[in-house]
């Protein structure tokens, strides 16, 4: 019987980014928008100015809320209340899917549309909601697509970042539109005709959280499209899930997360609609829902509070920069992580958040070249926490036999230099047969997985130990004034 | 002035070159070199994997090896990362070699490093009439924040035609261990830095580390692409020998 944890572990992330390197379709999606994403960034933080101040002023007011977590949670909750909303705490995914179902069920609705919400995602609950019969409909863009696709996003910003033009007009012709053509105002334009119509049947808008506000008890959400606003506007009752970690004191804390987000998410000055919703419709207001239930989900984040190591990893706002800069994101795409966070935050995340077996292998798919901590408008060292989860597999006793010997290898060669030396001395006699002109070009044996692509360079003859030794005692006759320029 | 170099197991043992270009650098300018035997390697191999315990054996070697150095040297980017990053929290529980780690941090310099902040030299006196690309390696410009120094060294050597490389800061694909256990992935990263090697046009491609070189320059070689690639302490003590025969 092969149950979903099995079928987690037969394909690895090696298997995935496998086949996803054989896609040049997706190769080159993924490289032209990460391309256009890092370019705007740039451009406009440097435009703000002080770029470097902003984030460290971004990380220090993360460090103070996730530092005082308890506090400001019960303070926003309260607040929330105190405005008539109500409040659900989920353990994990499971028990926030039920939540959510059920209020979903008690108010016998029949469709229900969504914004983007990577938690939403996280705690799969569009299978749930239709596995009751109830339909779910995205309406952001990128995530209209992947539904209609029938995929997870692949990006945390761009959903459908690995499709392109033609693959979207043909997912929208499988879904009624006719005489499409590749235009992004074609598109769009049956994108917009289909939703609205949804929109306006809606019995229940469910968003996700960008900021949660606790001086006010306030959801603010960043988006593009105007659809955030229509989903918490227009149904009669509105369904937030936010992460227990998208707390924000104040509001002044959210003017640095309004320049900080939306440039390192795409370049953008500030996101084309903030909305900043505190509690459900007055009586005397025009818009909104009748009833605001807000889930906030634990799902394994509150194991990382007061881990030095690992709790900077709730800093994370969510901007997807660290996936743009990615070289590795670059080639394999979001898909291949198998997660449903991808990226150097979803290699860091993912295994952290799903304490099991599953997604262990994820902190190797990185050169830890950081660039991600560069681009990390927060600052999250997230090339050090890929190290520091890689150490947590060889204690946990996950890596392989063949490997733990290598590095026990390594040990005894490296401790001490002369055993150091006489081992090297020994393997560039060894190395001989292999070696065509100072090189190995062989694709077979132990360096294969460097030399199928790569020649490897021999040892050379001496090592620089023994010649600098030749070149002293030349020094010592007064000989070879090689450096005298 | 006196000089310990940390040359590094992959220097030592692949790059003789290099380390004999940076100990004749150092020597005309006065600097006295030595090079402690009882250091191995940084131990970045076993720590980036994950293995403490091994990685703290061979780091180890480095405390002592350079305890009584006044400066030490190193010809990577990567592995002088290492220390400044790393060791300090690699001897964080020994009281006595996390001081020795410390004082090894405010001693140890990258190459270019040394010879820009520390020796004052911009400008070595070379000549090199090439068409040359530089490759800025990940660890030395993020750990150790080493910028603009390589740039200013090969901007003073006469008759050096730098050409920009496209996307020249994203990584090469190395990442030591990862370059074998995601072979594919580290395939596709080189196969991308090869490519824009070649499209700049340079005869010549330089950097500040080894094992990126050996990655990039195993790449070319393979596609049979006659770029030469060089370490800086190379190309500028080659130029230095040209510099010479000029100015005579
Ligand atoms: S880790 Fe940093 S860069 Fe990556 S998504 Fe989170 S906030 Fe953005």
């Amino acid at each position: 019987m092969s149950t979903e944890k099995d079928a987690i572990q037969v394909t690895t992330i090696v298997d995935r980014s496998r086949l996803a390197l054989q896609d040049d379709f997706l190769r080159g999606a993924v490289r032209f928008t990460t391309e256009r994403l890092r370019g705007r960034k740039a451009a406009s933080s440097e435009e703000l100015g002080n770029w470097e101040a902003w984030r460290e002023r971004g990380r220090q007011i993360r460090s103070h809320t996730i530092a005082h977590l308890d506090y400001y949670l019960r303070q926003f909750v309260d607040n929330v209340q105190a405005h008539g909303g109500h409040v659900y705490f989920a353990a994990n995914a499971e028990e926030a899917a039920q939540t959510i179902v059920k209020i979903v069920e008690k108010k016998q609705a029949k469709l229900a549309v969504k914004s983007k919400s990577m938690v939403s995602e996280e705690i799969h609950i569009n299978k749930h909601l239709q596995e009751r019969g109830i339909e779910v409909v995205e309406t952001d863009l990128g995530e209209y697509i992947i539904q209609l696709a029938g995929e997870m996003p692949s990006h945390i910003i761009i959903p459908a970042i690995h499709k392109t033009r033609s693959q979207i007009k043909d997912l929208f012709t499988a879904a009624g539109a006719t005489n499409l053509t590749t235009d992004t105002k074609d598109l769009t334009a049956f994108a917009r005709r289909a939703l609205r119509d949804k929109f306006l049947r809606a019995d229940v808008g469910m968003t996700g959280c960008n900021f949660a506000i606790a001086e006010s008890g306030s959801v603010v959400l960043f988006t593009n499209e105007g659809n955030g606003r229509m989903v918490s506007t227009l149904p009669k009752t509105h369904i937030v899930t936010m992460g227990m970690e998208r707390i924000l004191p104040t509001f002044a804390d959210l003017e640095v997360m309004a320049n900080l987000l939306p440039r390192s998410a795409t370049g953008q000055k500030l996101t084309t609609y903030m909305s900043v919703i505190t509690g459900p419709r007055r009586a005397e207001e025009a818009d909104g829902p009748d009833e605001l239930h807000i889930v906030i989900l634990d799902n394994g984040r509150s194991s990382q509070l007061g881990d030095d190591e690992f709790q900077e990893v709730l800093h994370c706002i969510r901007c997807g920069a660290c996936l743009n800069v990615c070289p590795v994101y670059r080639h394999i795409g979001g898909h291949a992580y198998g997660s449903v966070y991808p990226g150097p935050i979803g290699a860091v995340l993912t295994p952290l958040l799903n304490q099991g077996e599953a997604y262990q292998d994820l902190p190797y798919a990185s050169s830890l070249c950081g660039a991600c901590y560069e681009a990390c408008p927060v600052k999250i060292p997230l090339h050090d926490m890929l190290v520091a989860l890689r150490r947590r597999n060889v204690e946990q006793g996950r890596t392989k036999w063949a490997e733990r010997m290598a590095f026990q290898g390594y040990r005894m060669v490296f401790a001490k230099a002369g055993r150091y030396k006489r081992v090297m001395r020994l393997a560039r006699k060894a190395q001989k047969p292999l070696l065509r002109q100072g090189y190995v070009e062989s694709t077979m044996g132990p360096l294969m997985g460097w030399t199928e692509s790569r020649h490897a360079p021999a040892l050379a003859k001496s090592s620089f130990r023994e010649r600098f030794q030749s070149m002293q005692q030349a020094w010592r006759r007064g000989e070879d004034g090689g450096d005298q320029v | 002035m006196k000089v310990s170099l940390f040359i590094t197991c992959l220097v030592d043992n692949f790059f003789p070159n290099v380390g004999e270009a940076m100990v004749r650098i150092l020597h005309h300018y006065g600097v006295d070199v030595d090079l402690p035997e009882s250091q191995t390697c940084c131990g970045q191999p076993a720590f980036n994997s994950g293995y403490v315990k091994e990685a703290r054996a061979a780091a180890k070697t480095l405390l002592d090896a350079f305890d009584g150095a006044d400066y030490v040297v190193s010809p990577s980017g990567s592995c002088t990362g290492m220390i400044h990053h790393y060791f300090p929290q690699l001897f964080q529980d020994h009281p006595i070699d996390s001081a020795r780690a410390r004082a090894l941090v405010d001693k140890t310099f990258e190459l270019s490093q040394f010879l820009v902040n520390i020796l004052n030299v911009t400008d070595v006196g070379a000549r090199f009439p090439h068409t040359v690309t530089y490759h800025p390696s990940c660890h030395g410009l993020r750990l150790l924040g080493v910028k603009d120094e390589p740039l200013q060294l090969l901007s003073h050597v006469q008759d050096l035609r730098l050409v920009p490389l496209t996307g020249a800061n994203d990584c090469c694909g190395f990442g030591g261990t990862f370059a074998v256990k995601m072979h594919d992935i580290s395939t596709a990263m080189v196969s991308e830095k090869a490519d824009r090697v070649v499209e700049s046009g340079a005869e010549v491609l330089v950097g500040t580390d080894a094992g990126c070189l050996m990655n990039i320059g195993g790449r070319l070689r393979k596609q049979g692409q006659p770029v030469r690639v060089m370490h800086l302490a190379e190309l500028l003590w080659e130029g230095m020998q040209q510099g010479k025969v000029v100015s005579r």
